[in-house]
């Protein structure tokens, strides 16, 4: 045979081989899962679907991630930030796994069960030191826009006496942030037993 | 080496083989150069956006009131105008011309390539403008809206069939390493493209899916494109500035074949301690150890072509870049298969030490490597010879310089940071006031690097349009026939 030919036919058996064991099987594996899922629906599906295109289009994935490890392997959860550790089936019902790589900031897998004062993540998002001073995420505060006085429910006040209120993308994103509670209930298979 | 080896004592051989390099140089030089001189454009727009997001990690308030320049933007974009806008677009240019150089076959159909870096350009433009305007689909390194795919595709498709077309056309006999990695990366690189965008973009599989197929994606792009790039590149160069050849052809047998068979693994490492079976992540753990053996054979191959050669480093600008970036290789890569092990991952993992990481091997190692080949192909393509020997040691320098105090000071900085996640009384946003001083020393890292890639652009410009210095003898940083000072 030619000599390229050979070396192109194992080009293509090394790729093969881990894209079947890489690609091929989680993707078989949780495509069948995820079918046996039964449908579920939220009144607010609308909302937190484009509060999780906020999230992706305004790159909140790097510094922040979206998974609790093993009790054995990190502290996360003595940091409070979930009661177990988030196993694949807790994505399920996501679009898109936004696991992240980064903690430049804390994980957000649970913090809808951690923190679920809207208006709390309203002014987060604004200004990141009126809540965390020393913080050194962005403001967001070209997601909001000046307000008149009592015109809008969930305007709230600057220190300088100014009023802003939510634009439709930031209440969005605060209703998707409300809606992760990644490792809520009891594990949905044997993945790793529930704390004694 | 090809080029010489069958030529090394009949006169009338040498000047044939002369004539014949000519004629191929000649072939290259305008696609070659299109797609270089747009990988130098993205290169410095890239390198704008990455002082923007290095600022913006210790100063929030830097360029904070536009939505397209908050830093979930500018980083993403950032990476991506490096790794397609210049690092792929600088490895077709320098992967088809050895390519070309080895097959002896010069380049035809070369308005192909022209096309091609047009769609090439055109895909980066709408993909970078994408992000900024908040399309970005937050997959790493697959940030570029769905749009973007087809655009680059279709110019590496043209990339892909002028490789073949060479390969086609070599004289019969010896396949040269270099043609080896060069040509599995040209289907490489589609492959994985192809399958991450079919994948995770255009018809996404179920979510828990997705951040293996990212990662085994993110990974093997370098692994598996700029990884074979980047080790032909030192295959071809490392024996040609030292007219001597490569130390053990076995050896890059070897080396060659366990790349092709354990970094295509490595991927699930990413994701260690996160929401997946023991085995998914183990596997990727062992093949990333296992990547000690193509590496330290590469690393012994080079070092025993090299040894007795060192001096040379003195006057050749190509081959101190190569080289410097062949050593990188090495230590990027035995500090990955340390990073995948269990007990080190779960302090390094979220961290800047990740992002430390990555410049060690983006940059010292496949960027280092492509300016290495920048100046040695670019005589040969214009037949003039860089401007100036002194643009050229400040380039060096300040990116050597640069990069190693970025990975200096961010790996330490995120060694600390990944500790004191790993107390959990310690409250985070004291975890984050001590990454401070790491970050700000990681922007200056970064001025460093802009002003070698300022000095790099102007001598590329001055090549280009003909401001070159007026002789027939290269452009050296010493006369490589004096003899070194003995004092």
């Amino acid at each position: 045979m030619h000599k390229a030919t050979i070396l192109f036919i194992g080009f293509l058996i090394t790729f093969a081989t881990a894209w079947t064991g890489l690609v091929l099987l989680p993707a078989r594996h949780y495509n069948a899962q995820a079918a046996q899922l039964p449908a579920a629906s939220s009144a607010d599906e609308a909302l937190i679907d484009r509060g999780r295109q906020v999230y992706q289009a305004n790159g909140c994935l790097y510094c922040h991630s979206q998974q609790v490890s093993p009790r054995h392997f990190r502290r996360d959860q003595e940091r409070g930030w979930g009661e177990r550790r988030t196993v694949s089936s807790d994505y399920l019902r996501d679009k898109i796994a936004l696991l992240g790589t980064m903690r430049t900031g804390p994980d957000l897998a649970n913090i809808g069960i951690r923190n679920p004062s809207a208006s709390w993540h309203s002014i987060h998002l604004y200004d990141p030191q009126l809540t965390s001073p020393g913080s050194t995420m962005p403001p967001f505060r070209f997601l909001f826009e000046p307000v008149k006085d009592g015109a809008v429910a969930d305007a709230f006040a600057l220190p300088d006496g100014t009023r802003v209120a939510p634009t439709a993308d930031a209440r969005a994103l605060v209703a998707y942030l409300l809606s992760l509670k990644h490792s809520q209930g009891e594990p949905p298979d044997a993945f790793e037993p529930p704390a004694k | 080496m090809t080029d010489s080896a069958h030529s090394s004592i009949d006169p009338v051989a040498i000047e044939r083989s002369r004539e014949e390099r000519i004629r191929i140089d000649a072939a290259a030089r305008g696609p070659l150069l299109h797609w270089l001189a747009s990988a130098v454009f993205w290169l410095l727009l890239g390198t704008t956006l990455a002082l923007a997001a290095s600022v913006k990690l210790h100063d929030p308030e830097y360029l904070a009131n536009h939505a397209w320049l908050t830093f979930g933007r500018v980083r993403p974009a950032h990476l991506n105008t490096m790794v397609y806008g210049w690092a792929s677009a600088a490895s077709v240019a320098v992967g088809l011309w050895i390519m070309a150089r080895l097959c002896r076959a010069p380049l035809r159909h070369g308005w192909s390539l022209h096309f091609a870096a047009v769609l090439w350009n055109i895909g980066n433009a709408v993909g970078t403008w994408g992000i900024l305007t908040g399309g970005s689909t937050s997959l790493e390194w697959l940030e570029y809206p769905s749009g973007t795919a087809p655009w680059l595709l279709a110019a590496f498709a043209v990339a892909m069939w002028q490789g073949v077309d060479m390969m086609r056309r070599r004289p019969p006999g010896h396949i040269y390493v270099s043609q080896w990695y060069l040509f599995a990366s040209l289907f490489w690189f589609p492959l994985l493209y192809a399958t991450a965008q079919v994948l995770l973009i255009w018809k996404p599989v179920a979510a828990p899916a997705q951040p293996p197929i990212n990662w085994w994606f993110a990974h093997n792009v370098l692994g598996l494109w700029f990884t074979p790039v980047g080790l032909a590149t030192a295959y071809y160069l490392i024996p040609k500035v030292l007219g001597k050849p490569i130390h053990s052809y076995y050896l890059s047998i070897i080396g060659f074949w366990s790349l092709a068979f354990f970094y295509a693994w490595n991927g699930m490492h990413h994701l260690i301690g996160g929401p997946y079976p023991a085995w998914l992540i183990s596997v990727s753990v062992a093949a990333s150890v296992m990547m000690l053996v193509p590496v330290l054979t590469v690393a012994v191959n080079h070092h025993f072509t090299m040894i007795g050669n060192f001096r040379a480093l003195r006057w050749s600008p190509t081959l101190r870049f190569v080289v410097f970036a062949a050593m990188s290789y090495t230590l990027v890569s035995v500090q990955g298969s340390l990073t995948a092990i269990r007990a080190v991952n779960r302090v390094t993992h979220f961290t800047h030490y990740t992002v430390a990481h990555a410049h060690l091997g983006m940059y010292a190692f496949v960027t280092m490597m492509l300016f290495g080949a920048i100046y040695y192909m670019m005589p040969r393509l214009l037949n003039r010879e860089w401007p100036s020997a002194a643009l050229i040691r400040v380039h060096f320098w300040s990116c050597a310089i640069g990069v190693l105090f970025y990975w200096g000071t961010l790996s330490y900085g995120g060694i600390e940071q990944g500790l004191n996640l790993q107390k959990p009384d310690m409250p985070f946003l004291d975890i984050v006031a001590r990454t401070l001083p790491y970050l700000r020393m990681r922007t200056w890292a970064g001025v460093l690097m802009t002003v070698g890639h300022l000095a790099f652009a102007t001598s590329f410009l001055l090549m280009l349009f003909g401001k070159a210095r007026a002789t027939s003898t290269p452009t050296l940083f010493a006369n490589p026939a004096a003899k070194p000072n003995p004092a």
